[in-house]
């Protein structure tokens, strides 16, 4: 996942002694992978899928005192 | 007609007994009477309702698990095994779990289940397992009508939106809900959910039964990934709450659990960003410093100072070089002094300063034979100190000429 991309660059180029070459290309990927994870967070909307849809053939689905 | 010897007859009785599956596992209800607790531990008394009557054995094992020992006259619910004891020829019960009666069969029974369960391993705090920070899918196992499963989608929706959810509906109350528990939860079982939800709302403890179901606690302990429960209220407990790898105090607790909070993760991302740029400007202060060292080191060894090094030298060589000019021309003016000290001792001048002279004629060349001249001549003497001119006169011999001084024309 992004996010976890993310943290995983972060680290990688806090934790130093990289050649100054990959440490620019892993800050332009992390500043796309944050975009990124913004974007997603921006436009997330929580996605719903059931399964078994018999269910609806069970006597006495519904359930009392909730 | 068969005859039985005594043995044979309680051997008979005895297999009979044993092979009734009620009397293998049963509760019953009674008060206690005659308690007696042998030195050896185990505890012997009858168990009493109305005019009827049933000796029962607990024991030492059973009796030390018990808080504190039964007194006579207390109710109870007993749970155990019924057998024939052949030595006296007496059916007994043989108790291995002893409740007040107050607590009631159902809370018995949970008892008997947790401690079972419990000894077998399925409450291991060290196989309750971590729940993932960011699932991608969430399980949710409840009831598809009523409000817990709409409250749960809401807070998910509030909080996660990034989720999806795998819905795996099921009854949670009455006959036959169990098993479709414990079908919903293996159909997730089957999917990639990260982690799953079994919850149901609060209601009465006859109502939140099904989650103390042995089969359902176990289906909830062969789950390939984190089963957070959430049943009841806060005060409700139930088996599967053991079993789970995270108990919620109630459904919308179990969804907060496995939701991180967007705006927390929003904040997060924030950070991750910030720290990124920390550390990119930490590096390139780094690279800047280390071509400052480089530069620096470069310097040091530069060509320049080579060219400063080298024209020292051709200035060294050039001092070099005058200096050893100005000494031969001073050998050389040496030389020249002598010579020309030499050349003095040579000079005719000399010669002249000690009396001698020169003589010329007008022509200029020199006479150094008297047959040069005749009389009369005219000849130029040079002496130290200037010249004049003189005429030869003839010789006095006769054979010869002499000079005598005549005019001397200053010249």
């Amino acid at each position: 996942m992004l996010y976890l991309r993310l943290q995983q660059i972060v680290e990688q180029l806090e934790s130093g002694d990289l050649p100054l070459a990959q440490a620019l290309a892993l800050y332009e990927e992390g500043v796309a992978t944050a975009e990124a994870c913004q974007r997603l967070l921006d436009r997330a909307a929580l996605r719903v899928r059931t399964l078994m849809d018999g269910i609806d053939q069970l006597p006495d689905a519904t359930e009392t005192g909730a | 007609m068969q005859l039985l010897t005594v043995s044979q007859l309680n051997m008979y009785l005895r297999d009979l007994l044993d092979a009734d599956d009620l009397l293998r596992d049963v509760w019953v209800e009674g008060e206690i009477s005659n308690f007696s607790r042998h030195f050896s531990g185990h505890c012997y008394f009858t168990l009493k309702e109305g005019d009827a009557q049933i000796g029962a054995v607990m024991w030492k094992s059973v009796a030390s698990r018990l808080t504190a020992l039964p007194v006579n006259g207390e109710a109870v619910l007993a749970h155990g095994r019924v057998a024939f004891y052949e030595v006296r020829g007496q059916v007994q019960l043989y108790v291995d779990m002893l409740r007040p009666a107050g607590i009631g069969l159902l809370q018995a029974q949970f008892e008997r289940l947790k401690e079972r369960l419990a000894a077998e391993g399925l409450f291991d705090p060290s196989r309750k397992r971590p729940l993932p920070p960011l699932p991608h899918r969430i399980g949710i196992v409840t009831s598809p009508t009523g409000a817990v499963l709409q409250d749960m989608l809401n807070i998910l929706r509030r909080r996660y939106p990034l989720a999806e959810v795998v819905f795996a509906p099921c009854r949670v109350q009455g006959a036959g809900a169990a098993d479709t528990i414990i079908d919903a939860l293996y159909a997730l079982y089957k999917t990639d959910v990260d982690v799953i939800i079994v919850a149901r709302g609060g209601g009465a403890a006859e109502d939140l039964w099904t989650f103390n179901d042995e089969q359902v606690a176990r289906a909830v302990f062969a789950s390939p990934v984190p089963v957070v429960s959430g049943v009841g209220h806060e005060t409700d407990t139930t088996i599967i709450d053991f079993v789970a790898d995270v108990r919620a105090p109630t459904p919308s607790a179990a969804a907060e659990l496995v939701s991180p909070d967007i705006a927390q993760l929003s904040d997060d991302i924030a950070q991750l960003r910030t720290r990124l740029e920390t550390a990119i400007a930490q590096r390139l202060a780094g690279a800047r410093e280390a071509v400052a060292r480089l530069k620096l080191r470069l310097d040091l060894r530069s060509p320049e100072s080579r060219i400063r090094r080298d024209r020292q030298q051709i200035d060294d060589l050039m001092r070099r070089a005058t200096a050893m000019l100005e000494r031969r021309l001073t050998l050389a003016r040496a030389h020249l002094d002598g010579a020309r000290g030499r050349l003095a001792a040579l000079s005719p001048l000399a010669t002249l300063a000690r009396g001698y002279a020169v003589v010329q004629s007008p022509t200029g060349a020199l006479i150094t034979d008297a047959s040069q001249v005749s009389p009369d001549d005219h000849i130029e003497v040079i002496v130290r100190r200037g010249r004049f001119r003189a005429r030869v006169e003839p010789s006095a011999s006769g054979d010869g000429l002499s000079t005598q001084s005549a005019s001397i024309p200053r010249q």
